[in-house]
């Protein structure tokens, strides 16, 4: 046994060692470069995965980035094939363009950490020039292959001219600032098809709330894209050239500039990293995705309508992009697909009862942690529930004569029957469900603030509650595709900040102080 | 000679019709102290935490929601149980009041844990309320518009000074506001509590080691800010009669660029902000070319013009990077 296998030989003199230091338990396996190494990687050793989980973890790295695209194109490839066109759009092509556009925000939020709220204006205006360009509205009628490099340049113009002034600033302006910018252009697309221009006279550049229509299918060598099922198929080369595009922007010499940056400005600046510079093209870049995949929306829609770039759409890509962890390329896809499916499947009631009900017991899962005390939760709200239900039909007869929203064309499924049996459902229900709603606030309020069996027990009514108040008011009709979706899209950001800031597939961030 | 005037009134257009432009005046200084109200909230919260909350907009929106709810309870306008003036004060105690408690538990929720978290963390968390709170608004009380029925509650009556023509109505705003910032600023300048405010905005973890409970002192803040919003959301229904679930957002914008115009973090900054920017959108809808339609936008390029010119606002001190 020579002197360097010695585990406590941490390079120091002979007569300097330290005795009674116990050995590293993993010394055999680590390289010795330094207890500060070992130290340092302690946060990703305790986020090292056990189980199933781990494993597909540990195989998810080692695979290389060609085959953790082919993974999500394989099936993307067949989807089209099996499934038909309202699918195809619905699923298939709004899934992608929500995609694309966050990984347009991926490249300024996650790579360069900087808050673009204004992102769908750049979206809107490559659209809106588009439209402008080729659509039977303005008369115009230009080639794809020349509007598309148009329409990237100049959104890319946009960007810059944008970012320029606003980069003066702390990073918290450019986030109202480009936030404001948004709400600029939805105001300016909804009322600019009668300004009045000196010298030109009248002039109609979008089609004011009507929008723009009549704009022309892409057309790439003559050939004509008029079916859902060519535009997935273009969308999805899009992604993956865009995909591509990404992955080598992030391992070159740029993409490590912008994550120096996201890091720590100051600490990148005193590097002699171009600050700025950096920040404007991150802007522009972002912008120029935008810009295209505008050109594609607007063409698939035949429509540039203002209203679809507006707030909305700007919490549901924020939404991809966090649940996705900022910055992760294969978060962007799997949180596209759940942001954008999971609303989708909301819209026919039968699906939307499964959905909401195996979410709730996925999110009890999460946050209590222990099987048994999910039993006693669920097993709790279910009894509550019958009690409830009991002491309800005795002595008010309205509350139990409603009947659960069920899909219109195949009536109420087997959940729908058996919830009509446990849950409280009056008919004129408005007014007690905003209650119950505000209730659901409190409890939910109350059950993070408390902790142990406590919470287990406040669990119990809230679930009750939860389950109440999406019965009768978040599920109905008038509410579940806009502000249902929005709420739960609102709900997911502030829960994924406060639990898990680096999103689904992020890396935690070591904080150095 | 008889151009001068006329050109004149091309580069100043108040110059041919001043009781147009007095009118623009008032309803800009109405309009103003709402702002700044609104401003002041966002101001106060940015010099501590150097968070900007998104959700300040909303939590005005609630507040007028509050005011048009407390009118109902009270017999509605046209028949309510107390005289119409008490009204109108049990209405701006109950949205600031309830106001006060919403953000102070906006802050306990979604803002608290992430105190020390990377810059953008609360910003999209604070992203995340301002949207639920904007669909929580349209579930619970709808997509329309509701009516405070000013007239009804407490008469109408234009009052004159000269060439200057107000109502009841905006004077009481705007005094009211002005009340306000007077009881703010002596507040902070004053008490234990603004003592402790302005030392946890210095530097919240020295603060702390000189026993000031830093918590207390955030959710103070909030509770200030966010009633001073309710009370804003209420005088924008009284003055401007129509209260909808999106009418927060905009407002909150506009409330933030008054914080930056007058200089983010800087109390009087936000007030005088607050006045410039509703002058100036008044103005804009007067006099600029499709004024009624894009006063919006101008208010943006002032915002940009502002930020160019001076990044620190009107009366804010250049932010010195600590390192």
């Amino acid at each position: 046994m020579s002197e360097h296998d010695d585990p406590r030989d941490v390079g120091l003199p002979e007569e300097r060692r330290i005795e009674g230091i116990p050995a590293r338990p993993d010394e055999a396996t680590q390289p010795r470069v330094g207890v500060d190494s070992w130290v340092a990687s302690h946060e990703e050793r305790r986020q090292q995965a056990t189980g199933i989980g781990g494993r597909i973890q540990d195989w998810w790295r080692r695979t290389p980035p060609i085959g953790r695209l082919l993974v999500f194109l394989v099936p993307a490839i067949i989807f089209p094939l099996v499934s038909n066109s309202g699918n195809i759009y619905r699923y298939g092509i709004l899934t992608l363009i929500y995609a694309l556009l966050a990984y347009g925000l991926t490249i300024v939020v996650g790579f360069a950490g900087l808050l673009d709220l204004g992102y769908m204006a750049f979206f809107g205006f490559g659209a809106y020039a588009y439209g402008f360009l080729a659509s039977q509205h303005t008369g115009r009628h230009w080639q794809a292959l020349l509007v598309l490099p148009v329409v990237v340049i100049a959104t890319a113009a946009l960007g810059i001219i944008l970012g320029s002034p606003s980069l003066r600033l702390l990073g918290d302006y450019l986030a109202i600032v480009t936030l404001f910018f948004g709400q600029a252009f939805v105001l300016f697309a909804n009322n600019a098809n009668r300004i009045d221009f000196p010298f030109f006279g009248e002039v109609d550049l979008t089609g004011g709330a009507q929008g723009l229509e009549g704009v022309d299918p892409l057309n790439f060598f003559g050939y004509k894209i008029s079916t859902n099922k060519g535009y997935f198929y273009v969308a999805l080369i899009m992604m993956v050239l865009i995909v591509t595009m990404l992955h080598l922007v992030n391992n070159s010499r740029t993409g490590r500039a912008w994550r120096a940056l996201r890091e720590d400005p100051l600490a990148a600046e005193v590097l002699s990293i171009p600050v700025k510079r950096l920040k404007i093209l991150a802007f522009a870049f972002g912008a120029a995705v935008a810009g295209l995949i505008g050109c594609l929306y607007s063409s698939v829609q035949t429509l540039d309508a203002p209203g679809d770039y507006d707030i909305g759409l700007l919490i549901t890509i924020y939404a991809i992009v966090i649940l996705g962890g900022a910055g992760s390329l294969t978060g962007v896809i799997v949180a596209a697909l759940i942001v954008n499916g999971v609303p989708e499947l909301l819209r026919n009631p039968n699906n939307g009862r499964y959905v909401f009900y195996l979410g709730l017991i996925l999110v009890l899962w999460y946050f209590l942690k222990s099987w048994k005390r999910l039993l006693i939760v669920l097993g709790g709200a279910l009894a509550f529930g019958f009690v409830v239900y009991g002491i309800t039909s005795l002595v008010w007869d309205r509350g139990t004569s409603g009947a659960p929203v069920a899909d219109p064309e195949t009536g109420a499924n087997w959940l729908a029957t058996a919830i009509s049996h446990w849950m409280v459902l009056p008919t004129n229900a408005t007014q007690i469900a905003n209650w119950a709603y505000f209730a659901l606030v409190l409890l939910i309020m109350a059950s993070t603030l408390m902790s142990g069996w406590w919470r287990t027990l406040v669990l119990i009514p809230t679930v009750w509650v939860a389950a109440f108040a999406w019965e009768n008011l978040l599920f109905t009709p008038d509410q579940i595709n806009g502000p249902t979706r929005l709420l739960l899209l609102g709900t997911v950001l502030v829960v994924l900040m406060n639990a898990r800031p680096q999103g689904l597939f992020g890396t935690a961030r070591v904080e150095i102080v | 000679m008889q151009h001068v005037p006329d050109l004149i009134s091309i580069f100043f257009p108040p110059w041919k019709n001043w009781s147009f432009f007095w009118d623009l005046t008032v309803s800009g200084l109405t309009r103003g102290s709402i702002y700044a109200l609104i401003a002041l909230g966002y101001s106060m919260v940015y010099g501590i935490l150097k968070l900007l909350n998104f959700a300040h907009g909303d939590v005005y929106m609630i507040g007028a929601f509050l005011g048009w709810f407390m009118l109902q309870w009270l017999g509605g306008p046209s028949d309510p149980f107390i005289s119409g003036w008490f009204v109108v004060a049990c209405m701006l105690l109950f949205a600031m009041l309830g106001c006060g408690v919403l953000g102070v538990g906006i802050e306990r929720f979604a803002y608290r844990r992430l105190r020390d978290a990377p810059r953008i963390a609360p910003l999209i968390s604070a992203l995340g309320v301002s949207i639920i709170l904007q669909s929580s608004a349209q579930i619970l009380f709808g997509t329309g518009f509701r009516n405070y029925q000013t007239e009804t509650l407490v008469g109408f009556s234009i009052h004159n000074v000269g060439d200057v023509f107000f109502s009841t109505v905006q004077l009481v705003t705007v005094l009211l506001a002005g009340a306000l910032m007077v009881a703010l600023t002596l507040f902070v300048a004053r008490t234990r509590v603004g003592k402790a405010m302005r030392a946890t905005s210095f530097d919240r973890e020295a603060a702390s080691m000189m026993g000031i409970d830093v918590d207390r002192v955030i959710s103070v803040t909030f509770f200030i800010g966010s009633a001073l919003a309710g009370a804003a959301g209420v005088m924008f229904g009284l003055v401007f009669g129509q209260i909808y679930n999106l009418m927060g957002f905009l407002a909150g914008l506009k409330g933030f660029t008054a914080a930056v115009i007058g200089g983010i973090g800087s109390i009087p900054g936000a007030m005088l902000g607050g006045i410039v920017l509703g002058l100036a959108e008044s103005y804009a809808t007067g006099y600029l070319p499709q004024g009624s339609t894009f006063h919006d936008l101008y208010v943006f390029l002032l915002l940009i013009i502002v930020l160019i010119v001076r990044p620190s606002g009107l009366l804010g001190t250049p932010a010195i990077q600590k390192v």
